[in-house]
């Protein structure tokens, strides 16, 4: 060991700081993940003139934590045709993976983990490698419903990234810079969801589908696949699958509100709206458009497979490519190309 | 600086070992999923050196899109083993041969300087950045200075994609194909029709 190296200094101090930085981030993320449930099966009963769950706790709202405690005590059942590495590998990789995208989310000015230059790509590679989660339960369950439902996901996961790439490099384009912060600061003037509306739109859709929500909910369709990838999943890694989803749900809003909806930024940069803090407007922005998907979900019929691709492939792929060009000729013909 | 050394040592050593792994293991798919996990070791690395946009981009390309489509492909394939093992020693000069090779490759990339000045390696070091992003560095050089390059290697990708097309197309006698106007423009008129069958006879 050099001289000049101190445990103190070199590893506790600046470990420690990095932990409580990444707790201060995982713990209200799964915190709310628990609220989401909830109020997915409140919204979802009102939508349905039914009163959703309305027992444990004041007007429900401890019910997740309940489910939770009795997911965790049941049986972890891991069948005996199944790789047993790869399929209990696989619910711990979809965890990470939808946690670890949190460490690039900049939740107001300066409040974030790892401010990178690259964190719009960095979220896009986490999100593309959220697949294998998927993959590696369908192939090691060794069953085949689990299958059907991975290859369907996988087949779904890669057509609709696609098109959110080409979205994402229309946002750019506009910005300059691939550092989320500055995404959120090139918005200051109009936030992008208004010149980009169409955008916007294909965004949320292939959102739903990335994170294989209503109307788009093939790999787990219940009437064909009986629970798709998770079927022969229980217990501890069951929750794991829940968690993760409904984490990367609310990371794909988060992402939404950076990119469309300027981030912490409030709608008019006047009095009564300026001081409201900015994590306040993340949250509630973030909370518009989790309303939104359970709005979706409680609304739409879900697509047949077909569809689905012709969807993405036909339809979303020509126009955000078309939309990338057209935004790319207005920038440099009116001179306003940044940075 | 000591977790910088630390994590370079540990994103080393799991791609290293991974890339063993992918090598030596009985089950192809466990191969491919070691191959996934030292690409990522590999972008880890990236991100060590300060290279992040090609860490990234490693990422999204390979581990996301293209080991996933290779994935897909071993799992469908049914593989016998102990048929693949039978031509091992056929192959095994054939495999020598091409490490050997790769080996003086590398070799003469770090050794040169003992025939001139300086090694290949510190010839082709990164230049001066004036720009601070290297996503912008990367995009001034290949937009300028590498242009035909560029779009040469586009129409490369752009041909064989348009091949593998043309060789999986195939137009079947009878098309199931879907024609959406067509749906949509049905109605109960035209798609019901009502006959008089007389009794056993049928229609």
């Amino acid at each position: 060991m050099t001289s000049d190296f101190s445990l103190m200094n070199d590893i506790i101090a600046p470990g420690s700081i990095i932990i409580a930085q990444i707790m201060a981030v995982i713990v209200p993320v799964l915190v709310s993940v628990a609220f989401l449930v909830y109020a997915e099966r409140k919204v979802l009963a009102l939508i349905q003139l039914r009163r959703g769950p309305n027992i444990v706790g004041p007007f429900g709202i401890l019910q997740s934590f309940a489910d939770a405690l009795k997911l965790l005590t049941k049986e972890n059942i891991i069948p005996s045709g199944s790789n047993k590495i790869v399929f209990i590998l696989a619910p711990i990789i979809t965890m990470v993976l939808s946690l670890a995208a949190w460490a690039v989310i900049p939740f107001a000015p300066g409040w974030v983990v790892s401010d990178i230059n690259v964190g719009v790509m960095y979220l896009f590679a986490v999100s593309s490698l959220s697949i294998y989660g998927v993959i590696m339960a369908g192939w090691a369950s060794n069953s085949k419903y689990p299958f059907l439902g991975a290859l369907r996901s996988a087949a779904q996961m890669v057509s609709y990234e696609v098109s959110i790439g080409f979205v994402i490099i229309t946002v750019l384009l506009c910005v300059g810079s691939l550092n989320l912060t500055k995404i959120v600061e090139a918005q200051t003037t109009v936030w992008f969801a208004i010149p980009l509306l169409p955008m916007f739109i294909v965004f949320f859709i292939s959102a739903l589908a990335e994170t294989n929500r209503l109307p788009f909910d093939l790999p787990e369709d219940e009437a064909t696949l009986v629970a798709g990838f998770f079927t022969e999943y229980s217990s501890a890694s069951f929750a794991l699958f829940f968690l993760a989803e409904y984490a990367s749900m609310i990371l794909m809003s988060a992402m939404t509100v950076i990119l469309f909806l300027g981030g912490w930024l409030p709608p008019f940069d006047i009095f009564p709206f300026n001081v409201v803090p900015g994590i306040i407007w993340f949250t509630a922005k973030i909370i518009f458009i989790l309303f939104l998907f359970i709005w979706v979900r409680g609304t739409f019929p879900r697509y047949r497979y077909d569809q689905l691709m012709r969807l993405g492939w036909k339809i979303f792929l020509p126009l955000s490519l078309f939309w990338v060009v057209v935004t790319a000729s207005f920038l440099t013909i009116f001179d306003m190309v940044p940075g | 600086m000591i977790i910088y050394t630390l994590s370079f040592y540990l994103f080393s050593t799991i791609a290293v070992l991974s890339a063993l792994m992918v090598i030596s293991s009985k089950n192809s798919v466990h191969s491919v999923l070691f191959l996934i996990l030292s690409f990522v070791n590999a972008a880890g690395l990236f991100v060590l050196l300060g290279a992040e946009f090609l860490a990234m981009i490693l990422l999204v390309v390979y581990v996301g899109a293209v080991a996933v489509l290779f994935l897909f492909v071993v799992m469908m394939l049914d593989i016998n083993y102990i048929k693949l093992r039978e031509g091992f020693l056929q192959y095994l000069p054939f495999g020598v041969l091409l490490g050997i090779v790769l080996i003086v490759e590398l070799g003469i990339a770090f050794f040169t300087e003992t025939f001139s000045e300086m090694s290949l390696v510190e010839y082709a070091q990164m230049p001066e950045i004036t720009i601070t992003e290297n996503t912008k560095l990367l995009g001034f050089v290949l937009y300028t200075k590498y242009f035909y390059l560029f779009q040469i290697s586009g129409i490369i990708l752009l041909v064989a994609m348009i091949g593998s097309i043309t060789l999986t197309l195939r137009q079947r006698e009878i098309s199931k194909k879907q024609i959406i106007s067509d749906q949509n423009n049905a109605d109960a008129s035209k798609a019901i029709i009502k006959k008089k069958i007389k009794l056993r006879e049928g229609i």
